[in-house]
Formats: structure tokens, C-alpha cells, sequence
């Protein structure tokens, strides 16, 4: 009695948008990250598989509201960097994910409040929920990029320009790196990057540690919740036998781009990414036209024919058509059968500095930005 | 060309005799416990039915859900060690960590992680410990486990590490059967390890189970060759077949699917296939099996195969069925349905019954079923009605009406009206169309090499042109032949340009 009195007083003092989650939450998270990861980020099933188990021991995971930190909270970033077709044979470790975090710690002396994601698409979105339970630290809301991309630059915290350092890098031998200063976001994503191909193309990373005000100013938002949300409403949808694809568009406020079947795939892990591109042939409404999807760990501009119909910071997701699973870039194959959706890009990616940092140019498109919205 | 087809299900064991598409000869008999009784008495039966049209018989081939449902059934399973060399990476999720429990209970026969494993560049990732493998081995031998499989990171592009492990795995263990992962899959190191497993697990049934097949034939006294229908449609020899049960997984629907599509004459339609215990319903396009799109599982085992997307629910021709509360399925009593359903004198109600006493099948002794309650016939009709509309609706993925082929043993259970349907179709042989698709399976051809220095369209089709070249060889014809898997994966780590490259084709027997 006394050990529940004392919860429910705990819980009375807490904002009323924290909450522990549910290991539903988490299940409906890992489908929502995957469609958002659009084909990158890793595909969330592996940190899934960890979570289920961190739960079946009894950890948990807090997620807290942005808006609830102190301006002066100490916010670890984290995320897993590399190319994700590694991700598939070298399988993620929560103590690996912690590891990063303990090296922050110790490199600038401070214990954090709370952990985040970097991206909340793919795995990624799921990896800082490993840490929250593991080493026992909240998880934030938010994230800084509302879906996932490939590089270091490519975040609302990049567009903002805050600083980009210091950042830690634990990999699965001996091998810890910290990089103490960079003189810009671009820097560090090449620093970064080189340590990263050099421990496998896989490495957990804690990025610059943010302020609790950074935080509230220049993250995005209630991206944890949206992503449960729209990972409830694939699940609703196929417990009921309806069309996911149909939920998706609905839930995400997006377009369908193409239905067809994928008659080729090249790619190639090359400089810590997985680059190449996919071939569609046109069925249905689509049939007699073809699509070509390129990636760069994420899908980033489809043309059909000569046109560019779709590009990033838009996001292009490729989902299974019967099931609406998110297919990613590391396990696309022949013979599959997809649809492709266009989901709006957040806010901050749609001004000057934003599409500087993730347009198409970025991505070697030497293409003006045209939203699908 | 005359081949024999036979497909050896949990319940029953069907034969056809067949000249070229044509069937000359059909039976259904029982499955027996020991498998060769059943495949001994069709074969028996369908030579002796064909009569003077039994000569020159070249190929029998056989198709079996046997694998399958040892796994999904968990019965005859046998236990596996599982080597990974993969360590200090992948240690939070070992193998069996996204198995069912009671499967994993039953085949998890010790869990091993060593150090060694690739990186995707080919560099060690650290270098491999033999002496662990060393202690690991005779660690296994103790335990007395003799079925091992060994898995370990990127074998896919390098099999260096695992095909090493076997060599000191045997070293130490000579009596061990070992299945290497990098033999069975692609990347994937959880899947492809998952599938080692499950193969690891079969390895002695699938002696058992190929020996008498060989002994069936032998003794027959035809003068055939014997094949094993696999996964995708094709036939892989007895010998090879014995070493890959898991090739075998889905061939008992695939063979249904493409009967059907033959018997009906129509390519483009749904599937019903009623068997003993369960159904299963698929899309067929263009003569083949919608396959599934990603990862399938068997029995709970998430597995990275090419598979017909298949839905299969617990309602057979064997499936008890329950009066209060009324329940039809999932448990069936599969191939003692002979001795114990109510028309064979049994004391269990059966779909038999249900379809004897409705009047749809003559079967056994109707007048064992005269004292069924009339009310609790239609009840459970309707029941089984219910099933097969909701499984037909869950796997069509277009709204368009289209047929839904009626096949296998309880092919009378499907309704002659079903939602989303344009009609039901019946067809003459409908309860044997999964041993007519194991007679005409295709022979494949498949080329997996490393191809340096030209371009990777250029590999793609030289390896084409090899496979193609390939299945002509083993006697398929030019015309018929198509690609069904391409693949390829830069090898960074060689020098210059390399790639591996896999295509398969398969094409009909010429």
C-alpha cells in the first residue's frame, strides 16, 4: 500500500504529457519509424527484438514532453550511424547505445537529463528507447529531423545552426572516438564519417549534447507520438482487413505517387552510405509507366520517365502494397510489389536554409525543390 | 514425357500418372505413419490404373508437406546447436532470441557465440578464435548434438569464417551434420541463421522421410529418376533435396496452386486448397503463386524466402469440429482421419462428417452420420462457409470479382457463393491438383558467381545467359524459360571491379 501510495503521489507531480510507454507503444512505434525512415534509418525490427527483451525484464521507458525540460537540461542526441544494409548482419546492442552515452558524459563531465532521438525514422527512432530503458533516462518527444536522412548536417539543429560538437563514437571493439571540435555541421559529417567506415560502417553515436532550450526552440516536436500514432493506424487497419496503404495516406496526410512492381535494383555500400536506385514498372493506373527511385540510405528524388515527381525534404516512402510494411533500401528486391507515397516534409526543411541543407542539391540533384504538396 | 507426380501430405498421400499435360491416371490414398506405405501403395495404384499406359515413365516427383508441418505441428523436430561467429557484435539478440518459445524449446539444442565474422568491406572484424570453436565443439559433442548450424557475420559475401568453424567442428566432432548458413541465405544474418536452424532441426527426418521415397520408387519397379519439388516450383534430386528440407517448406501449396491453374485452364484467379487440417488460399498470376513480398514466417520463424503469400487457417477435411460450444478446427486428426471420424467408424465428429451428413461427399458409412442434429450440420456448414470467405477476402488484393479454383481432398467444404468471387470453380481431378503440379514442375537453372571487371548490366546478363544455358542443359525448353531471381552484390573488397551475381530461371521440362 505505502509503495503505491508513494507512486501515485510521484506521478501527481509530473507533467501531464509524461508518460511511461506501453510495450504496444513501442511495437506501434517501430512500424510508424520504419514508414517514416523512408526505406532508411534501418529497418526497427532488431531494436524491437532488444526492446521486447528489455521489457520482458522489467525496464521501461518515460517519454517526456520538450516543453517540460529546464531551459538549462542537458539533452543527449543520439543515434546509430552507417549504412543500414550492415545494420542487418552486425545487429544492434543497447550497450552499445549506452556506451555512447557514457563517453558524453565523461568527455564533458556532466550526467544528461534526458535522451532523443536524431532522427525518429528507421531504427533510429527507436534506438535512444534502448538507452531510456536500459540506462534508465527519459526519453524526449522529439527529434531533429522528423523522419530520417543520411547525414550530420541534415537536422533542424544543423538549419539552426547551433553547434555541431562534441561528438562520441563507440563501436563493438575497443575502439571509442571522440571528436572534440569541428569547424561546421559538414565537417563533422565527414570527420564522422571516416571513423565510422573505418569501425564498419556501423557506429553508435551521441551527437552535440543540447540544452533543454535548444530543445523547446529547435527540435521537432511530438514526433515519438506521431510516429506511435501512425504505426496504430497501420496495425488498426490491418486487424480490421483494410486497405494500410489507404491508412497511411490518411494518417500522414500524404499522396500516393505510383503503384508497380520492382524490376530491378543496383546498390552499393560505398563511404559509409548504401547508394544506388530502384526500377518500378507501372501496374494498374501506373501501367506502360516506369519509376525510378533513387537513395542515398533513404529514398531521396523518384522520377517517372524524365520527370522528377517527387524529392527530398519531401519524403518518399516505398510500402509493401498488400501488407503496407515500409520496405528499405538495404532489402528492396526484384519481384516485389509497392506503392509510393509522398509524406510533407517539416516546416523547418521548407525555408532557404533548410532546403540549402536537405534539397535535392544535397542529395547531387541538380534540381529545383518542388513540393508534392 | 510421362511423370508421375505424388504428393504426400499430413493426411493424405495422392499419385497421378501424367503424358505430358494430360492425366492418365489418378488416386488418393492414405498417408501412412511411416510415409513409404503411402507412397508404396500410390504408386502401386496409379501404375496399376493407368494399366498398358504405365510405360516409360521417366521422372517420379515428389512433393511433401512433411517439413513444413513437422515445424508448424512441432513434431519430429529434431534439437540443433546453433555457432555463430559473430562476436563482440550481435551478443544482445543470440540465436532463437525471435523464435516462438515452444519451438525454440524443443530445437534449441545449446547456443554458441565465438569470435570472428566479416565486415561488408571483407576485413575480420576481429580475428576468428579457433580455439573457442575448438572448446565449443567438444562442448556440442557432451551435450551429445550431432545436428549443428553455423552462421556468422556477412557470410553471404564470405563464407571463410563458417566453412572454417565446420572444419574444426568436425575436427572435433566427426559425427556432427552441419548447415552453413551462407549455403541458405542472403544478408540477413537473423533469417538466414533462422533457416539454418529450422534446416539444422529437419536434417534427420529428411534422411528418414528421403530414404523412403528412394525405397517407394525401388520397389515400384519402375525405372524413374526422383525428384523433390521445392519451394519455387522446381524439382531438385533426392540426393541434394535430402541435404535443404527447408527447400521443401511451400512446395505442397505451389504444386496445389500450379495444378489448379493447369486443371482449370484459367491462370489468373484465387485458390482455395482444402487439404486434411488445413486450408490454404493464394493468388495466382499468370499460372504462378503471388509470392510474398518480405520476410515469411513458418511456425513463428520470421525466414527471408521466396514463398507463395500464402494464408493458411486450421480447416480441413479432418478438422474436429464441436458442437457446444461449436467449434470448427484448428485441431484435425490429419492422416487417422481413416480410423477416427464418425463415417469410418470412429468416435470423432470430423468436416467429413459434416460434408456426409450435408449430403456433399460420399464417403465411408453415411449411416454413421444419420444421428447428427440437423441444426448442428448447418451450423457448422455455416461456420465453414465463414472461414474460407473471410481467408478469400483477407488475400485478394485487388476489388475486382475474380474465380476462386476449388481444390485438394475437401474441396466440397468451399461454398459455391463467396464475396469478392465471379464463380467457384470445380474442376475434374480437383482433389489430386497438388500431385498434377508436383508432375509438372519446372526445371530451374541458376548461376552464382563473382564476375570481375565489366559492368554490372553486363554481369547480370552473362550470368542470365549461364543460367539459362544451365536449365536447358537439365532439360527445360528454351521457350518457356523466364527469370525469377536476380541479385547481385558489389564486392568492394576485391580489387578492381567485382561482383557476385545470382540469377535463377526456370523454364518447363522440354
Amino acid at each position: 500500500m505505502d509503495d503505491m501510495a508513494a507512486l501515485a503521489k510521484t506521478s501527481a507531480t509530473e507533467p501531464a504529457a509524461d508518460r511511461m510507454l506501453t510495450l504496444d507503444d513501442i511495437e506501434a512505434l517501430a512500424k510508424g519509424s520504419w514508414i517514416l525512415g523512408t526505406g532508411g534509418g534501418g529497418d526497427p525490427y532488431h531494436n524491437l527484438l532488444n526492446m521486447r527483451r528489455l521489457y520482458k525484464d522489467g525496464y521501461q521507458v518515460k517519454l517526456i514532453d520538450p516543453m517540460s525540460l529546464a531551459d538549462d537540461a542537458n539533452v543527449a542526441v543520439l543515434s546509430k550511424m552507417g549504412a543500414p544494409l550492415v545494420g542487418q548482419e552486425r545487429l544492434p546492442d543497447p550497450a552499445m547505445a549506452v556506451k555512447s552515452v557514457r563517453m558524453m558524459e565523461d568527455y564533458v563531465g556532466r550526467k544528461f537529463d534526458a535522451v532523443m532521438a536524431l532522427e525518429i525514422g528507421g531504427g533510429n527512432g527507436v534506438h535512444p528507447m534502448q538507452v531510456g530503458a536500459l540506462a534508465g533516462y527519459p526519453v524526449v518527444d522529439a527529434d531533429t529531423m522528423g523522419r530520417a536522412y543520411p547525414e550530420a548536417q541534415m537536422t533542424s539543429v544543423a538549419v539552426a545552426e547551433l553547434q555541431c560538437y562534441p561528438l562520441t563514437m563507440a563501436d563493438v571493439r575497443e575502439n571509442e572516438v571522440v571528436i572534440p571540435k569541428a569547424a561546421s555541421w559538414r565537417w563533422m559529417e565527414r570527420i564522422s564519417r571516416k571513423v565510422c567506415t573505418e569501425m564498419g560502417s556501423i557506429a553508435a553515436t551521441c551527437k552535440a549534447p543540447r540544452t533543454g532550450a535548444e530543445v523547446k526552440q529547435h527540435s521537432i516536436h511530438y514526433t515519438v507520438t506521431k510516429a506511435i500514432s501512425l504505426g496504430r493506424t497501420i496495425l488498426e487497419a490491418k486487424a480490421k482487413h483494410s486497405d494500410p496503404i489507404e491508412a497511411v495516406l490518411r494518417a500522414g496526410e500524404g499522396k500516393l505517387l505510383f503503384t508497380g512492381k520492382i524490376t530491378d535494383v543496383a546498390r552499393r555500400a560505398t563511404e559509409g552510405f548504401l547508394r544506388g536506385k530502384a526500377e518500378i514498372e507501372g501496374l494498374d493506373g501506373d501501367a506502360g509507366k516506369d519509376m525510378v527511385v533513387h537513395f542515398q540510405n533513404e529514398f531521396s528524388v523518384a522520377y517517372v520517365g524524365d520527370e522528377p515527381v517527387a524529392m527530398t525534404p519531401d519524403l518518399i516512402c516505398v510500402l509493401d502494397s498488400v501488407t503496407g510494411e515500409g520496405i528499405g533500401t538495404d532489402v528492396i528486391r526484384f519481384g516485389q510489389r509497392v506503392s509510393v507515397l509522398a509524406l510533407p516534409a517539416p516546416s523547418v526543411f521548407l525555408t532557404p536554409a533548410g532546403i540549402n541543407n536537405v534539397g535535392p542539391r544535397a542529395f547531387g540533384f541538380d534540381l529545383d525543390f518542388k513540393s508534392v504538396f | 514425357m510421362k511423370r508421375i507426380g505424388i504428393d504426400v501430405g499430413g493426411t493424405n498421400t495422392d499419385a497421378v500418372l501424367m503424358d505430358g499435360e494430360k492425366v492418365v491416371a489418378a488416386v488418393k490414398t492414405f498417408t501412412t505413419e511411416d510415409v513409404t506405405g503411402g507412397v508404396r501403395t500410390a504408386l502401386k495404384e496409379v501404375v496399376a490404373k493407368a494399366g498398358d499406359a504405365a510405360t516409360d515413365v521417366s521422372a517420379v516427383m515428389i512433393g511433401t508437406t512433411h517439413y513444413v508441418n513437422a515445424v508448424v505441428q512441432r513434431r519430429h523436430v529434431g534439437r540443433a546447436a546453433a555457432i555463430r561467429v559473430s562476436l563482440p557484435a550481435s551478443a544482445s539478440l543470440p540465436p532463437f532470441c525471435d523464435w516462438p518459445e515452444d519451438l525454440a524449446g524443443l530445437v534449441n539444442g545449446g547456443v554458441h557465440l565465438v569470435h570472428g565474422g566479416h565486415e561488408y568491406d571483407g576485413r575480420p572484424v576481429v580475428p576468428m578464435d579457433e580455439a573457442e570453436i575448438a572448446r565449443t565443439a567438444r562442448q556440442i559433442r557432451k551435450d551429445g548434438i550431432t545436428s549443428v548450424a553455423i552462421s556468422a557475420t556477412f557470410s553471404p559475401l564470405t563464407d571463410e569464417c563458417e566453412r572454417r568453424a565446420e572444419e574444426i567442428l568436425l575436427n572435433e566432432h566427426p559425427d556432427a551434420r552441419v548447415t552453413l548458413s551462407s549455403r541458405l541465405g542472403r544478408i540477413g544474418l537473423l533469417e538466414r541463421e533462422n533457416v539454418a536452424l529450422m534446416n539444422a532441426s529437419l536434417i534427420d527426418l529428411a534422411d528418414t522421410i528421403t530414404r523412403s521415397f528412394v525405397d517407394a520408387v525401388a520397389e515400384s519397379g519402375l525405372d524413374a529418376r526422383l525428384y523433390i519439388t521445392q519451394n519455387d516450383g522446381t524439382v531438385a534430386a533426392a540426393e541434394e533435396a535430402r541435404l535443404f528440407p527447408v527447400y521443401s517448406f511451400a512446395s505442397g501449396p505451389t504444386n496445389s496452386m500450379r495444378g489448379a491453374a493447369l486443371l482449370a485452364g484459367i491462370e489468373d484467379a484465387m485458390v482455395c486448397d482444402v487439404g486434411g487440417t488445413t486450408a490454404d488460399v493464394g493468388c495466382l498470376i499468370n499460372g504462378f503463386p503471388r509470392e510474398a513480398n518480405n520476410v515469411v514466417e513458418v511456425g513463428g520463424v520470421r525466414t527471408l524466402f521466396r514463398m507463395p503469400d500464402l494464408l493458411s487457417i486450421g480447416l480441413g477435411g479432418g478438422s474436429i469440429v464441436a458442437s457446444d460450444p461449436l467449434t470448427v478446427g484448428p485441431r484435425s486428426v490429419g492422416h487417422r482421419l481413416a480410423t477416427e471420424a464418425l463415417v469410418f467408424g470412429g468416435t470423432t465428429t470430423t468436416c467429413t462428417d459434416i460434408a456426409v451428413a450435408a449430403g456433399l461427399l460420399d464417403l465411408g458409412d453415411r449411416s454413421k452420420v444419420a444421428g447428427l442434429d440437423k441444426r448442428f450440420i448447418d451450423a457448422a456448414l455455416a461456420r465453414i462457409h465463414a472461414m474460407v470467405g473471410e481467408a478469400v477476402d483477407r488475400m485478394k488484393s485487388d476489388a475486382t470479382e475474380v474465380p476462386l479454383l476449388a481444390v485438394g481432398g475437401g474441396a466440397v467444404l468451399i461454398p459455391d457463393k463467396v464475396p469478392g468471387i465471379s464463380e467457384v470453380v470445380h474442376v475434374e481431378h480437383e482433389a489430386v491438383a497438388n500431385a498434377v503440379g508436383a508432375a509438372i514442375a519446372q526445371i530451374s537453372g541458376e548461376t552464382d558467381r563473382i564476375y570481375r571487371d565489366m559492368s554490372r548490366e553486363d554481369a547480370i546478363e552473362m550470368a542470365r545467359t549461364e543460367a539459362v544455358e544451365s536449365a536447358v542443359r537439365s532439360g527445360a525448353d528454351p521457350a518457356s524459360i523466364r527469370v525469377i531471381e536476380v541479385e547481385d552484390l558489389p564486392l568492394s573488397y576485391l580489387p578492381g571491379i567485382a561482383i557476385r551475381t545470382r540469377v535463377r530461371v526456370v523454364g518447363e521440362a522440354a
